[in-house]
């Protein structure tokens, strides 16, 4: 197993008012992502454990273009990975922001 | 074109989702009340395995099992669901000590029911030990909620099934609704095999693996009462009709199951294959039983399986 | 020791248990004018469904008609592993024994298990797992799942699996892993008589409730199990 961990700037909050959600399963090729309102507006935090060791270079990618698109500020996500393709991760870190953006608990 | 999302009813969307492809949550999304699910412990809490990093393995923040409450037409039920596609649904220490304890609060108030979605292949491998007990505290825990008036009942259609201790628990539940996929078992396929070789069970051969252990032979024999399509809302149906029809247990409930299963042993014991029980059960024709459609299945099952109700 | 010696340090006014193919029935006198009823499992016998339909049938017939405490002796194989079993449903055949076993507990019986050999998956669920004090005797060999089997499934070698065993009592099989788990409540010496500590354990019998996971916890075996059950028990007693 291998632990990373991504820290980045954004510019707005993101939308809706749940306090956290979870998408995924850990499994082959799949990961679960668990996305908590927990840090001030401006601040994105991103923690991953990961079963695929030696791959930060493409989840520095990955993170930095999710971040881009949909200024997640103010969340923190932390993700069990099953060894998942970059894909599968995009997917599930959208799903996950869209999950929390809606209105609720 | 497909209708817009907020279009569709609760009751639509879980006819249209497979119970077999669906996650734990989904399940428990779509079987319970619109909005109504509380769960107890959830992965923000991070109380994940302590023994998977031994073994280098990734860990899942519920680990694996998703306990709570909610409402079944407007009444209250406590439920668990296991995630089958993490670790198999395999029961660790964790995983198990939810179920546990939520079966200890059932019997203390003794009048919620509890549903238990099972979709397990049985102990955790690489924490057998605290698994194996696990269970050994679930089936207590069962009974001794069963014996407090307690309505436990199995809802099994999910992809790893209900194997190993898995189906020990289920055996003590009060009533079980069963799919089609939704295998119950002790010994799986592939460990038959290996333990005794290929003529004893071939774990390719699907058809065999289906008619031995799959929903529609437990639901003939018995061992099942409802007999659900693939799809939530008819577990959702099934879950209520058996809370409606469970009575409260009892002595005589193990009296009558003692004489289920002996009078099952006397006219089935010598069967070689399901097909065989099937035809001695009555069926003409039965080597077509697997592939009915579940509407022509549950009409068949109504007229000439049998039932456990009242005994188990 | 052999069974024939268990039963006579066990029984030493004699017995009525009878072994026919491994499956052990009967019933006994104790020194205190108690009657206890005897079943069990021996000589390694697999466990299928003609065994087990045999087990729960003698505590059935017992209940209602005679009282005292109930002994499950066990050194078995693991459930028996064909088609034939589960093509009749092993699975109900297994829980219904340990729900008769629980059953009676619960109801003025006490059970006591007694293992003395061999083990395994739903066989000790049905048996030993399913009374209120699981008792080992030294050489007892309990295995929930056996290291080449987990070798395979873990893509493990044997050699590294017998390394984690030494940090671990979780997953490696043995009656001291499942004494610090909080399956095994005690050991008991084959030195000294079996009846005094059979008298012993009867005269203190721990409590009806379930108690193996503070047990677990207490040993240091499982150390998260009875907290987690307890936190669920009580958000759920809460949010009723």
């Amino acid at each position: 197993m291998e632990d990373l961990r991504f820290e980045h700037s954004v510019s707005a909050r993101a939308g809706g008012s749940r306090t956290s959600a979870i998408v995924g399963v850990v499994a082959s090729g799949n990961l679960e992502v668990l996305v908590e309102r927990v840090l001030p507006d401006t601040e994105c935090a991103i923690d991953i454990k990961t079963a695929a060791i030696g791959f930060g270079e493409v989840w520095t990618a990955v993170i930095g273009d999710f971040v881009e698109r949909h200024s997640p500020g103010g969340l923190r996500f932390s993700i069990n990975d099953g060894g998942a393709r970059p894909d599968t991760v995009s997917l599930r870190l959208a799903q996950a922001v869209r999950l929390i953006a809606e209105n609720g608990q | 074109m497909t209708a817009p999302l907020k279009d569709i009813t609760p009751a639509e969307r879980a006819r249209s989702t497979s119970f077999y492809e669906a996650s734990a949550r989904t399940r428990l999304e779509l079987l319970l009340d619109a909005g109504s699910f509380v769960e107890f412990i959830g992965p923000e809490q991070r109380e994940v395995s302590p023994h998977l990093k031994i073994f280098d393995l990734p860990e899942q923040f519920d680990d694996g099992i998703v306990v709570g409450h909610g409402r079944l037409d407007e009444s209250p039920v406590f439920v668990a669901a296991q995630e089958g596609r993490f670790m198999g649904g395999a029961f660790g220490e964790v995983h198990g000590a939810k179920l546990t304890g939520l079966l200890r609060a059932a019997r203390e108030i003794g009048t919620i029911p509890v549903l238990i979605l099972f979709d397990t292949g049985g102990v955790r491998l690489q924490e057998a030990n605290a698994g194996e007990l696990a269970i050994a505290e679930i089936m207590r825990a069962v009974m001794e909620a069963r014996a407090a008036g307690v309505k436990v009942i199995g809802l099994i259609g999910g992809r790893s099934g209900c194997y190993g201790g898995g189906g020990l628990i289920a055996g003590c539940c009060s009533a079980l609704a069963v799919s089609e996929p939704g295998r119950i078992a002790v010994s799986g396929p592939e460990v038959i095999e290996t333990n005794r070789g290929v003529e004893e069970f071939d774990s390719r051969d699907r058809a065999l693996v289906w008619r031995t252990m799959g929903g529609k032979h437990r639901r003939l024999l018995g061992a099942a009462d409802v007999f659900a399509d693939d799809n939530v809302q008819d577990f959702r149906e099934a879950a209520l009709e058996l809370i409606g029809l469970v009575g409260t247990f009892g002595l005589d409930k193990l009296t009558a199951e003692q004489e289920r299963l002996a009078d099952r042993l006397r006219r089935y014991g010598a069967c070689q294959d399901a097909v065989d029980i099937w035809t001695a059960e009555g069926i003409a024709h039965a080597e077509t039983v697997p592939e009915l459609p579940a509407d022509q299945f549950i009409a068949l099952a109504d007229r000439i399986g049998r039932t456990s109700r009242d005994a188990r | 020791m052999t069974l024939d010696e268990i039963l006579s340090s066990l029984f030493p006014d004699g017995h009525e248990v009878r072994n026919d193919k491994g499956v052990l029935l009967g019933s006994t006198t104790l020194r205190s004018g108690a009657n206890m009823l005897v079943l069990g499992v021996a000589g390694r016998t697999a466990l299928g469904v003609d065994e087990a339909i045999r087990l729960s049938g003698h505590v059935l017939r017992s209940i209602g008609r005679d009282s005292g405490p109930i002994l499950v002796l066990v050194d078995s194989d693991s459930q028996r592993m064909s088609k034939r079993d589960e093509l009749l449903g092993l699975n109900e055949f297994l829980a219904h024994l340990a729900k008769v076993l629980i059953h009676a507990d619960t109801n003025g019986r006490p059970t006591i298990g007694l293992l003395y050999g061999h083990s395994a998956a739903g066989a000790l669920l049905a048996t030993g797992l399913a009374t209120r004090v699981l008792v080992g005797l030294p050489g007892a060999d309990p295995a929930v799942m056996d290291l080449p089997s987990m070798a395979k499934v873990t893509k493990l070698s044997m050699e590294a699996l017998e390394e984690k065993a030494k940090s671990t009592p979780v997953f490696a099989p043995g009656l001291s892993n499942l004494a610090q788990m909080g399956a095994v409540h005690m050991t008991w010496s084959q030195d000294g008589s079996l009846a005094d500590q059979l008298e012993a354990l009867l005269a203190d019998m721990p409590a009806v409730r379930d108690g193996r996971d503070a047990l677990g916890k207490a040993r240091g075996g499982r150390l998260k199990a009875a907290d987690i059950a307890e936190r669920v028990r009580d958000l759920a007693l809460q949010a009723r």
